[in-house]
């Protein structure tokens, strides 16, 4: 069973779906969002059967294929998953298809849902030319261009996520990075809200200049391997490197930059409140769910155990970063009017949870750190997705222009509700679980950082309870030109369920996750020397014993 | 006394893609005196396509051939046989776009009769005309011809023959554009004086380095690098008017004032030409100077080169974002990726030499479609260049934008594109040759040309089209076959790069 290449099938299933998308004639809407969610489907049951045969006390790395791709540079098509790179593609596979699910109306015409029941034929008008733009009173927001180029940029985008967490090859992984702006960039410029082309440019530029910083690494990188032997990308035989503190040093600085414009940590942050809140709300769920996460898990993967010494020189560093990120991201998502901004905001103080709880190299630490990613990505998937769903009603982002919704819509207001008090960390949800073991874990070695840290729960309290409070409680106010909102159908429901069913089941019973995560810690943890704390000593360093 | 006069030796075998080429040419100049003018352009055609690809055969055939003929001036070695099969490929493909005609309405891209001055009344005339000239194919070909041989050149002199055998019909070609004349025949003036010049600074250069070494051969003046007691200055000044004449060519800063201009102005066809070809056999020039001629004074050239490389990325990458027509665009690009391709030729070493050979390969077939591109949007007055024009293309015609975006993504360095690897080859080989502060630079540059790159995605895909705007014209299999031809080499050199590399590894070494 095992012989089966699970990844690289996983992998090619959504391009396939995508390719069958663009066979499909133009105008088959229902077909083309009928395939779409097929082909996710698919991905999620061959998802489930690979987590099956997964071992946890196996190898670290299963499913392992390496053929050679360009022998010239020592470049191999190598995929292969451990832990922490199975549940994260796990979390691809469950995301994927609430996408598809919660945006099938999405890339419609715009205002269609609005103004007339009818959305096949005004997307039809709205594809032909810009000519409907002119019926429309008011400037259409986002002309949407296209139901079939929407999910089958959803489906490229899978094919790309699961790529990136499945090389073991730093040069495939780093063709899946880069490669990845590229759906995505699409996604928020043709779907996305009114500044969508300033919003994707910013998105695309921040990721590009990372990313070239990242070229330069992995050059470098690969030169270090020449010069020790043969020219090689193979992450295990990378880890055996020699390398001299100066050149660990500014290395991991390039990669670093890179990850933490991706996940996005303070200061590199400023790309996705904008981001976040511009592109479409399915858009959103996997730029925050997932594609964000590859920064956190190239910390873990690439960071820590290919530049052992610099990620100990430089993690203090990169603890304050994190912990700026924390406080400041709360304060700011306090202050946003705008619903999607405040959860961008939201994700950048969750960010700066995860960079502490893998910068403190603990055991418990780093598997909350893996932990908050899959929970992370659940919580806030659901809160955008939420949030999506009252935004299509009301049409407009202002927290102001909501009030009492929940009256109108118990549903709508009780799933926000619930998505947000996960986003808060709620004991018995699943994120609190991962947000106790970061902070645990962090405490154990930087005690005065995990207590600041500590305060951003509270302030996590405040900005949803409070964004919670002024939209759905009290007297009714909806947006001008609105006299009611209706409850979430079936559909939305069926989207947003399994989201907050996880989220319960998870927070009550993690060991699927745990036991599957915390071996590959630990191999991280080896790889990169660091060992935990003894009880006895509680803070300052230990001493890295010698590889 | 009877002199005795030693016959050189010539061996014709390895340089038969040269004489195939010129051959091909000969016998364009006689079409175009005794054929009669109706079946003149089929004709003609044929006279290129038939003489390019027997060319790209013979060198096909000649491969792994390495000898010195016509006494030591031609060296038919890895290197000159890549890129004279590169060149023959792409010059084709540069003839075939020459050769559209259901483009401009009044046929063809080149001007039926260019002396005739911009404005006057048989100017206007001649706008509405539907006369068609045929001499541009032998000026293709006779430039093809030297660019070939440009890049086999072992002798400095021959070299120079070279250059003007490939540079003069490029001047003509340069001033022959059927619409917006006067921007056509500015350029053509601008490319003939500043490239006059560049010509005489290599004129100069060869003969401080015959005083130098006395020989023009690049092995004699390899060896005399090695003795003692020679007069160095001679060799650093000769070299940095050499490396004059053929920064000149390649578009280096600050000798790429040229470029925007008359790539803008040519006819389109000739930009992509210029834009493919010419660099390539500069380049491939270039790398033969360095590698053979001053492999041993590295640390002379080498600090030199550094500081053009450094400029040549910067101004070239800035100076494109502010750029607002297409065609401009792309010339500020060309002249970052040269600098992007001097980072391969600093490296001076075997991987560099590949690594640059990969690159010129790649750019080249990008770079000559995206222009292909560039004729195909089209408003009343001919090509729509401005980049205002090209707002909304992605709605209008998701086919054209989506492959023009593909080129700049692979312009970009994208990876999964040509583009990519070609990058990474060259950065890979300068961190390996010890550059590693120009890599940085290179891909701090790379991050803003991906800026104007991206700005014109924007344009394209995200932009509403203007009411008046432009239309994409359907062209006939010329273009759309060339296009079609860049766009497969791009995606295969991105996804399967291994046959090309091993193709450019084993091409990687110079004969002297």
């Amino acid at each position: 069973m095992s012989s089966l290449p699970w990844l690289t099938v996983i992998g090619l299933v959504p391009l396939l779906g995508a390719l069958v998308l663009a066979a499909l004639p133009r105008g088959a809407h229902y077909l083309h969002k009928m395939v779409a969610l097929g082909t996710s489907l698919v991905v999620l049951v061959l998802t489930i059967a690979m987590c099956a045969a997964f071992d946890p006390a196996g190898d670290r790395f299963q499913f392992v294929q390496a053929y050679d791709w360009i022998p010239a540079f020592g470049v191999q098509y190598a995929v292969g998953a451990d832990g922490i790179a199975l549940v994260l593609i796990a979390l691809i596979a469950v995301l994927v298809p609430v996408v598809i699910l919660a945006s099938w109306h999405d890339a419609d015409a715009p205002l269609a849902a609005h103004v007339a029941g009818a959305p096949a034929t005004s997307a039809r008008v709205s594809s032909t030319a810009g000519g409907g733009a002119g019926a429309d009173a008011e400037p259409a927001p986002a002309p949407k261009r296209g139901v079939r180029t929407f999910f089958a940029l959803v489906l490229v985008l899978e094919t790309m996520m699961i790529g990136v967490f499945a090389a073991t090859d730093v040069f495939l992984f780093y063709v899946f990075f880069e490669a990845m702006l590229l759906p995505m960039y699409f996604l928020i410029g043709l779907y996305g809200g009114p500044r969508r082309s300033y919003a994707a440019m910013k998105f695309l530029l921040y990721s590009l200049a990372g990313g070239l910083l990242m070229l330069a690494a992995v050059i470098g990188l690969y030169v270090v391997s020449a010069s020790q032997g043969e020219g090689t990308f193979a992450f295990e035989r990378l880890t055996e490197l020699e390398i001299s503190t100066p050149v660990q040093i500014a290395l991991f600085s390039g990669f670093f930059i890179a990850f933490a414009i991706k996940a996005p940590l303070f200061p590199f942050h400023t790309w996705l409140p904008d981001a976040g809140a511009e592109s479409p709300v399915g858009g959103a769920v996997l730029l925050v769910g997932v594609l964000d996460k590859v920064g956190t898990f190239g910390f873990l993967r690439y960071c820590l155990p290919l530049f052992p010494e610099a990620s100990r020189i430089l993690g203090p560093y990169i603890i304050v970063l994190c912990v700026i990120g924390i406080l400041y991201g709360a304060l700011l998502a306090m202050g946003q009017k705008d619903l999607k901004r405040l959860i961008s905001y939201t994700s950048v103080a969750h960010f700066g949870f995860i960079g502490l709880g893998i910068f403190a190299f603990t055991t418990q630490g780093q598997t909350g750190a893996v932990l908050y990613m899959v929970n992370h990505g659940l919580s806030t998937g659901a809160l955008f997705l939420v949030a999506g769903f009252l935004i299509a009603r009301g049409r407009s982002r202002l927290i102001p222009d909501y009030s009492g919704v929940a009256a109108l819509a118990p549903i709508l207001a009780g799933t926000f509700l619930l998505a947000g008090l996960s986003s808060l960390a709620l004991p018995g949800l699943s994120t609190f679980i991962s947000e106790f073991l970061v902070l645990i874990g962090t405490f154990s070695r930087y005690p005065v950082a995990a207590v600041l840290a500590a305060l951003g729960v509270i302030l996590a309290a405040i900005y949803i309870l409070l964004a919670y409070q002024r939209t759905m409680q009290g007297t009714l106010r909806l947006p001008s030109g609105l006299t009611t909102i209706k409850d979430l159908h079936l559909r939305e429901v069926l989207a947003v369920a399994p989201l907050l069913a996880l989220m319960i089941f998870l927070g009550f019973y993690p060991k699927p996750l745990t036991d599957v995560v915390n071996p590959a810690v630990d191999a991280t943890m080896q790889d990169a020397g660091r060992s935990d704390p003894a009880p006895t000593q509680g803070r300052g360093e230990t001493a890295a014993p010698a590889r | 006394m009877p002199v005795e006069i030693q016959s050189p030796a010539l061996a014709y075998a390895p340089v038969a893609p040269l004489l195939l080429v010129f051959a091909a040419a000969l016998i364009s100049v006689l079409v175009e005196a005794f054929v009669p003018a109706s079946s003149r352009r089929v004709v003609q055609i044929w006279v290129c396509a038939v003489g390019l690809v027997l060319a790209l055969a013979a060198v096909i055939l000649l491969a792994g051939t390495e000898e010195l003929t016509f006494s030591g001036a031609i060296a038919v070695d890895g290197p000159a046989l890549f890129l004279q099969g590169t060149l023959a490929v792409l010059g084709l493909a540069a003839i075939l776009l020459l050769s559209e005609r259901s483009l401009d309405s009044s046929g063809g891209a080149v001007v039926a009769r260019a002396a005739v001055l911009p404005g006057s009344r048989e100017d206007a005339v001649l706008a509405e005309a539907t006369e068609v000239q045929t001499e541009i194919y032998p000026l293709a070909l006779f430039s093809l011809g030297g660019m070939m041989l440009f890049t086999a050149c072992n002798n400095l002199l021959l070299m120079f023959v070279a250059l003007e055998v490939l540079s003069l019909p490029l001047y003509l070609m340069a001033g022959l554009a059927r619409r917006r004349r006067l921007l056509s025949q500015e350029a053509a003036v601008k490319y003939f004086l500043l490239g006059a010049f560049a010509s005489a600074f290599f004129m100069y250069g060869v003969a401080l380095l015959y005083g130098y070494a006395g020989s023009v051969d690049l092995g004699d003046i390899f060896a005399a690098t090695g003795t003692a007691g020679t007069n160095d200055a001679l060799l650093f000044v000769g070299l940095a008017m050499l490396a004059v004449g053929l920064l000149f060519k390649v578009g280096a800063v600050p000798f790429q004032a040229w470029t925007p201009d008359v790539y803008q102005g040519s006819p389109t066809p000739v930009t992509a030409l210029m834009a493919a070809c010419t660099k390539i056999a500069a380049f491939g020039a270039l790398l033969r100077v360095l590698y053979v001629g001053f492999g041993r004074t590295e640390w002379d050239w080498r600090p030199m080169m550094w500081g053009i490389a450094i400029l040549t990325m910067v101004v070239g990458a800035v100076l494109a974002v502010t750029q607002t027509d297409v065609k401009r665009m792309l010339a500020y690009s060309s002249v970052a990726h040269t600098g992007f391709i001097l980072v391969g030729v600093i490296a001076l070493s075997p991987q560099g030499l590949s690594g640059t050979l990969f690159y010129l390969l790649a750019y080249g077939f990008t770079t000559l479609a995206s222009f292909a591109v560039v004729t195909l949007v089209r408003d009343s007055s001919g090509e729509a260049t401005h980049l205002s024009q090209w707002a909304g293309l992605g709605r209008k015609s998701p086919l054209v934008a989506g492959t023009f975006a593909f080129f700049l993504a692979a312009l970009a360095g994208i990876p999964l594109t040509s583009g990519f690897m070609a990058k990474f080859a060259v950065f890979a080989a300068g961190v390996d040759g010890g550059a590693t502060a120009l890599v940085i630079v290179g891909v701090v540059a790379s991050a803003v040309t991906a800026f104007f790159y991206a700005r014109v995605v924007v344009l394209m895909f995200f932009s509403e089209p203007p009411l008046d705007g432009p239309t994409v014209a359907v062209p006939s299999g010329f273009t759309a076959g060339t296009i079609a031809l860049g766009l497969a080499v791009s995606v295969l050199l991105g996804v399967l790069p291994q046959p090309v590399l091993d193709l450019a590894d084993n091409a990687a070494q110079f004969i002297y």
